[in-house]
Formats: structure tokens, sequence, C-alpha cells
């Protein structure tokens, strides 16, 4: 019947409807969380900012394998190696990944056999400048050291399914 | 010595409105926002003050200090002025809007055909704009733009009449003043015109091109319509002009349709509210209408918008005028 659609639809039956099911959910709980301020809970697998590991006595774990080159999909890990000087053992004298390259997928430290380069639970790195972004073998020592407690227990945590 | 006298009452009690008016926009504005967000279940501008309530002037000191940018082929006159216009006209509307008994600056007997002069006079801005910025987009948006606009002004005005019809006058003051009878607020004009009010409420959306009829901006697809090539302070008197234009129609629905100052009903603690906080109460409401409509309508296509404009609003609303005419002259004098 065209003449009740007309009526329906002056009457603003639908619309009535729909300013009801709004405002229904002007009243429901916020989905959005506040950032800063609260934080989603992060699984033990999360692929964050890169660290280079130390065994607990303090020596590097990176062997210079260059595995982790390797696999980069993205080529963003540029390693040089040496004999060290002290006891002759295989080390970096370079290790940079270029963080503006990185796709974090997460293949350096599936590759890598001693666990040295790791992603950490630490998303929160951006910087002013793109130089800043270039990270070299001593910013990831030092990413290391600041996030060895999370990354050991997220380590831990992911272990049994690794 | 009276005549500078009473030039200065004026210029105060104008002043006075445009702050309360300016203040008020800045809120609405906000809740704007609030409510759009709030129905997408986000929580919208929270940061600046508690629950975002400097957002407003912290946006607008933005648009004041950032660089304004004048397109090089621009015609630069036009292009500056366009925003004053948009601006100086929906603020001069609010010249003669009644916000208690006695309140308006200017108690015009031609009211009604003052804001519908002014309000049609605010396609001109749009189009200056679009023209003067000298690109393609901005000006296909602004004679959209202007198209939308007088399409909608036509059914606003054969609402209008019906309104006029029975309150038998084109004073605002007057309007509300017959809208004041025994049934409270069913004796106001929004019962006995119900579909009118409809049409007004639908084709005041048109008009301030509010969603769903927002197909000048439609940011999603066309980023800022006929204001694409402004910034800083011209974009902001564009913005400012249509929020306040949007508030303008909120209070022309409250005083045509929904009783003006007057309590919903006349009994005693409803009339010891003053007037004036009716009449915000009400023209808030409407602008959660507003608001809530652009939350949930989605936009209508522009072949749709003129069809709704001409093929439906226009016939019904002229069909309307001849039916409240016979009826108040060979029936009842409607609403007395």
């Amino acid at each position: 019947m065209p003449i009740v659609t007309a009526a329906k639809a002056l009457l603003l039956k639908e619309f009535v409807g729909a300013f009801l099911l709004s405002f229904r959910y002007l009243l429901k709980p916020k989905a959005t969380l506040n950032y800063p301020h609260e934080k989603n809970p992060q699984s033990p697998r999360y692929r964050g900012e890169h660290a280079l590991r130390r065994y607990p006595n303090g020596e590097e774990r990176c062997i210079a394998c260059k595995l982790c080159e390797a696999i980069c999909p993205a080529q963003a890990i540029t390693i040089e190696a040496a004999p060290r000087g002290n006891d002759g053992t295989r080390r970096t004298t370079r290790y940079d990944i270029d963080m503006t390259k990185c796709i974090y997928c997460g293949f350096c430290q599936e590759a890598c056999p001693v666990d040295a380069i790791v992603e950490g639970p630490n998303a929160e790195f951006a910087t002013e400048t793109r130089e800043e972004l270039f990270f070299d073998k001593q910013r990831l020592l030092d990413n290391g050291a600041i996030w060895e407690r999370e990354i050991a227990r997220n380590l831990a945590a992911d272990a049994p399914y690794r | 010595m009276d005549l500078l006298l009473s030039l200065l009452i004026i210029l105060a009690k104008s002043l006075g409105i445009l702050v309360v008016l300016l203040v008020l926009v800045a809120y609405y504005i906000l809740a704007d926002r609030k409510i759009w967000a709030a129905v997408q279940l986000r929580r919208g501008p929270n940061v600046v003050g508690p629950w975002g309530v400097w957002q407003s002037f912290a946006d607008m000191i933005k648009f004041l200090v950032k660089e304004p940018i004048i397109p090089d082929g621009a015609n630069k006159g036009v292009f500056l002025i366009a925003p004053l216009v948009t601006a100086t006209l929906a603020l001069a509307a609010w010249a003669v809007i009644p916000v208690n008994e006695g309140w308006a600056v200017a108690n015009l007997n031609v009211g009604v055909l003052y804001i519908f002069a002014i309000s049609s006079l605010g396609v001109y801005g749009i189009i200056m704009g679009g023209w003067a910025s000298n690109s393609k987009y901005p000006f296909l948006a602004a004679l959209r733009s202007a198209a939308q606009m007088v399409s909608y002004e036509v059914s606003i005005g054969f609402v209008i009449i019906t309104v006029l019809l029975c309150a038998g006058s084109l004073n605002l003051t007057d309007i509300v003043l017959a809208q004041d009878t025994k049934w409270g607020f069913l004796g106001w004009y929004w019962l006995p015109l119900f579909p009118m009010f409809v049409i007004f409420f639908v084709s005041a959306l048109a008009e301030t091109n509010r969603p769903p009829f927002d197909l000048v901006e439609a940011e999603s697809e066309l980023v800022a319509g006929f204001m694409v090539e402004y910034s800083a302070s011209q974009y902001l008197l564009f913005m400012l002009g249509e929020y306040v234009a949007i508030v303008t129609m909120c209070a022309l629905l409250t005083i045509l349709f929904f009783g003006g100052w007057l309590p919903p009903v006349n009994i005693a603690p409803f009339t010891w509210v003053p007037g004036v906080v009716w009449f915000v109460l009400k023209v808030s409401w409407f602008f959660f209408l507003f608001a809530m409509v652009k939350a949930f309508v989605p936009r209508y296509r522009y072949d749709q918008l003129m069809r709704l404009g001409w093929k439906v609003f226009l016939p019904i609303s002229l069909v309307a005028v001849i039916v409240v005419a016979a009826v108040l002259e060979f029936v009842v004098k409607v609403g007395q």
C-alpha cells in the first residue's frame, strides 16, 4: 500500500527506530581505551622494538652468524664481524638495524640460534628525526639491558609453544 | 544625546547576545563531536581540560595562529570576503530571535521574513568562496551546495507560511505568544502542524548542509567541498557560520513549532523557571537531534536529495498551505 508507506515515511517511523537504537548505543560503555593511560593486554609474542641480549655473566650472546641478516626480508640488518681482540672469539664489530625499513616480521628472532636478537615488548620509541631510527649495536645492547626482565619473562612464557 | 544612548544600548545588547551565542556554539560543537563519538562507542575529544571542555577554544586558537594560505590563482578580494559574508550573515539572523518575552535585539514586525532573507543570502558566501578559489572542485561543490540550499528554501518557505497562517503574524514574539494556550505543550504548533514540523526539520538539515544532506562536504569523499582551498581563520569563519546557522535553525524550530520560551505546562513549578532556560533547553534538544541524525543516517545521493526536495516536500507543503488556510477559514482557528 503506497499510502501506508507514505504515512510511515512522513511520520518518521524508521527514523524514530533508528533514533532509539542509536540512543541505546549513546549510553553504552565506550569501546575506546584512554591510550597513554590505559593499554591493551599484550601477548608474550608481541614483536616490538629490537634488543640484543647478553648472558647473565655479561657476555654478548651474538656470535655474528649473520642468519638474521640473511633472513631479513626487508634487508634492514647490516652486520660486520671480526675476531675480538682479547680472546679471539668471533663477534660483531657492527650490528645496525634500520628501523625505518624493518617490518617487524620477527624472522630475525626466529633465525637466531642463541636468542641474541629479540623483539621486545616496547612499541613506544617514536623519534623526532629519521636518523634516530638507524639503531646501532650500542643502542640495541642498551635496549637489551633495559628490557631484559620483560624479554626473559616473555621468552619463558612462550617457550612451551615453540 | 538620546540617539547616542539608544545606539549604545543596541550595541551592548548585540555584543551580549553575540558573546553568549558564540560561547554556546563552542560548546554545541563539542557536544556535536561528543554525541557523534558516543553513538559510535568512541570517547570523543577528552584531553583538553576535563571531558575536553576547552577543546573548541583550543581549536579556535589553532585556527587563528595558523598561516592563512591564499591560492595563487584565487581572486584575493572575493576569496577573503566570502567567509566573512557567511559568518556575518549567520550571526545577523540572531538580531530578531526572541529568547524570552521582549528579549530580542530588534523586535521586527517582519522577523520571519528577515530571517528567511538572511538565511537565503547565506548561499552567496558559499558561491563566492567556491568561485574565488579558482579551482574545479570547490566550484562544483559550491554549485551543488547552492542548488541544494535553494531547493530546500522553497519548502521551508511554504512550511513557514502555514505557521504564519495559524499565528496571524510575522513577528516572532507574536508567533510564540500565539502558541500560549491552555493545552500547554500540546497546543504548540508541532502537533497541529505535525507533518510540517517534520518537513521543516528535514529541510533545516538540508539547508545547513548537515548530514544526511552533507554532499557538499562529505568528508569521506570530497575533503571539504567549497572550503577545500581555505585554511586558518577563513576556514574558522566558514565553520563558525555553519554552526551558527545550525543553531539558528534550532532556534527557529523552537520558536515556530515548540513554543519558544513557554514552559511545557502552565502550572507552578514549570512557570517559575525563567523563559530563557526553557528556550536554551529546547534549542539544545533540537541540536541534540541534529547531532544524532548525523550519527545514524547514511548520506543521500544527490538525485535523491533533489527528488526529496522538489517531488516530495514541495507538493506536500503546497497542499498543506491550502489545507491549513481552508481549515482556518471554514472550520476553526487552530490553537485557540
